[in-house]
């Protein structure tokens, strides 16, 4: 019978089907952070359990961390590009006693059980939906989890990669298994190819647009079609990012050729005889033709403009040429009131345009958008701007120190810092705002994170979630503009 | 884990949709190290008129007195009932740590977000799935009912309230048996050892590239 990506996966890695409709998965890559693995690790120690298999463990502390870097270190103003400047070496050092405590407590899980670290200040350190694929630690055909719903990242390249709990973190660190029953499939096909301008950010927005913030509950997506093909495995990896801000834990897309260049020369991917066999085992991973999805959605990839979210759901998206929608005109009477609330919140009205909307801050970094692909679009509409007035701070947190090291040597910090952005050292940083990178009240922020829920960006904040062009465009403009309409000749 | 009994509990309705782990508990107190202790800073935005601190001693906090767990007919309650789609968002399982912490012990939706979900059964918290109507039967009885209270069977799987029919809801087998029996589910997973051994050696000849690289 034709299978899905999905069922494949699944099939895969199935350990035992129990009589009571679950079964157990093998999972093959676990990566670590700081904040939802303490409890678990102490779990273990409380069970007198070990790990069951260390390497398939991997550790970097990313949400508390500073992304500031102390005086001194920072690029030459001129400097040429080809100087490869240190790292991360002088990040800040925390202050917040109880962040410093957790990520303390971290390394000390890790030096405890001898999993491997990129600690603070290594400059493989990052965001842990970045270095994983950076470097090659998560595969195609692997199942992958981590103590975070944006695990769904690493979908991008055709494996199982799925968030959990900090109880599941525990589970899988003593079981190597987690115990599941079977999701169903769901196919969203993006057919022919995007405008200029439009990216794979926005098609995240206007797909969770479309279906809503529940609508891939109890899926797994799998995201197909031209304008998917088309995309980078950066912007493949933006796409599946979001699959769980649509509702589901896990989004996925096939193994091609765009896959398999990506991962040549990776740190811990397989090289030599092992490479060639392993291509091969990864081709597999596709869905058969003529494959059943449970359900399937269609969008038209010409159709989409670049997006910008206004409320304080990621469904809450409307295209940046269009009107604030109304919840007068909204038929469904629990989502109008949601809407209302939302307004109240953000302080705005329907019926105007976003472009009336001046952000406070701007935000280009998180999970979602903070690889190389990234910095280049955002450094693109920046190069020989400047940061409107209008804007008190602008932002670029690389996603990993390795990011952070390329975007150097091609010069683009010193196009960000010209402009009048900060360059900062990589963290998650204001995407959810655990370290002292926050939004005041009422502030309203371009951001490129992934979640513009209330309070998500600091307390009263507003976000916007856009992609790093429509970012750097709107700190630019001083108000949110359309992209297309802006795109630098310089 | 405790096993989970029946109980007959107060009900607070919560009347919003979509609502993300970000409101349930916001990230400044995922800071700590520990399981317990969140139960203050349930709905920490909505509950109070500051900006909450980790640690800090809430009992003299400004609290939003229109918020419906301020009020004090709701207090003590152990079943919220609210709309579509709770639990959204981040896979933070401090949230369900502080749902308990606060004293509930069911939650009852339209429908559930899948992590959340999950990691409400891993703490003995039980979330129910009810149609959209009997929510909104549920929502009124706490409007025209002052003591509004439910009982809240997962042996037989039904709620029961006075006067009205008992509504029936859905549970997973296994679920349902870890919960009643307060069963660990890593010490069940470990029994099936052999067949993970068996699977992980298989796996290691078939895709050896997995294993033994991280080091």
């Amino acid at each position: 019978m034709a299978k899905t990506l999905y069922d494949k996966l699944w099939q895969a890695h199935l350990v035992k089907e129990r009589d009571d409709g679950t079964a157990l998965i093998y999972i093959d890559r676990h990566l670590i952070h700081e904040v939802t693995s303490p409890q678990a690790f102490e779990g273990l120690r409380l069970a007198g359990r070990k790990p069951w298999r260390i390497d398939a463990n991997i550790a970097t502390p990313d949400h508390n961390v500073p992304t500031t870097i102390e005086a001194g270190d920072e690029p030459d103003s001129g400097g040429a590009s080809s100087v490869s400047k240190p790292a991360i070496s002088k990040r800040s050092e925390i202050t917040d006693p109880i962040s410093k405590i957790q990520v303390q407590t971290l390394d000390d899980n890790c030096e405890e059980f001898g999993i491997v670290e990129f600690k603070v200040n290594d400059t493989r350190q990052g965001i842990v939906h970045v270095i994983g694929p950076e470097q090659g630690a998560t595969l195609p055909g692997m199942t992958i989890v981590c103590g975070d719903s944006h695990t769904s990242t690493h979908g991008a390249y055709g494996s199982l990669a799925q968030g959990i709990g900090t109880s599941e973190v525990e589970h899988v660190l003593a079981t190597q298994c987690l115990i599941q029953k079977k999701m169903k499939n769901m196919l969203i096909k993006v057919d022919g190819k995007l405008q200029s301008g439009v990216t794979a950010k926005d098609v995240a927005l206007a797909i969770i647009g479309r279906i809503g913030t529940a609508g891939g509950t109890g899926h797994a997506i799998e995201f197909a079609g031209e304008a998917i093909e088309g995309l980078s495995m950066e912007g493949r990896m933006t796409l599946c990012n979001m699959a769980i801000e649509g509702g589901a834990r896990s989004g996925m897309i096939a193994v091609d050729d765009v896959t398999i260049d990506y991962f040549k020369g990776r740190s811990y991917a397989p090289k030599g005889d092992l490479w060639t066999q392993s291509v091969a085992a990864w081709r597999e991973f596709k869905s058969d033709e003529g494959a059943h999805f449970d359900k399937v959605i269609h969008l038209e990839g010409s159709g989409i403009a670049p997006q910008v979210s206004w409320g304080t759901s990621p469904e809450m998206v409307i295209g940046i040429d269009e009107l604030l929608p109304d919840p007068e005109t909204e038929s469904d009477p629990v989502k109008a009131d949601g809407m209302r609330r939302a307004y109240t919140y953000m302080g705005m009205e329907p019926g105007k345009k976003m472009s009336d909307v001046v952000p406070d801050r701007v935000f280009i970094g998180s999970c979602t958008n903070s690889r190389i692909e990234d910095l280049r679009a955002a450094a693109e509409i920046a190069k020989d701007q400047k940061v409107s007035d209008k804007v008190t701070q602008a932002m670029v947190v690389p996603g990993s120190g390795l990011v952070k090291k390329q975007a150097e040597e091609e010069g683009l910090d010193q196009v960000f810092i010209d402009a009048g952005f900060e360059w900062r050292a990589p963290g998650c940083s204001m995407c959810l705002a655990m370290n002292a990178d926050r939004l005041g009240e009422g502030e309203h922020c371009a951001s490129t994170s992934n979640r513009n829920f209330e309070g998500r960006q600091g307390y009263g904040g507003r976000t916007h979630l856009v992609s790093p062009a429509m970012a750097a465009a709107a700190a630019i403009a001083g108000h949110f503009v359309d992209v297309r309409e802006v795109a630098n000749d310089e | 884990m405790n096993k989970f009994e029946s109980f007959d509990g107060l009900v607070a309705p919560l009347d919003r949709a979509n609502v993300d782990t970000d409101q349930i508990i916001p990230k400044q107190f995922l800071k700590s190290i520990k399981r317990t202790g969140f139960g203050p800073n349930l709905f920490d935005e909505w509950r109070y008129e500051d900006e909450g601190q980790p640690g800090q001693d809430c009992s003299n906090r400004p609290i939003n007195t229109d918020f419906i767990l301020n009020q004090p007919r709701y207090k003590g309650a152990e079943v919220l009932i609210t709309r579509r789609n709770f639990g959204c968002g981040s896979s933070r399982e401090h949230a369900p740590w502080s749902l308990l912490d606060f004293g509930f012990k069911a939650v009852i939706a339209p429908s559930f977000a899948d992590i959340f979900f999950n990691n409400c059964f891993k703490n003995g918290l039980l979330p129910i799935v009810l149609s959209e109507e009997n929510v909104e039967v549920l929502f009124q009885a706490t409007k025209s009912e002052e003591d509004f209270s439910l009982t809240v069977n997962l042996e037989g799987q039904v709620i029961s309230r006075k006067g009205a029919e008992d509504i029936p809801f859905e549970v997973d087998e296994f679920r349902k048996y870890c919960l009643i029996n307060g069963l660990d589910d890593i010490g069940l997973t470990l029994k099936d050892a052999d067949a993970i051994k068996a699977f992980e050696s298989q796996s290691r000849q078939q895709s050896p590239w997995m294993f033994d690289v991280i080091k």
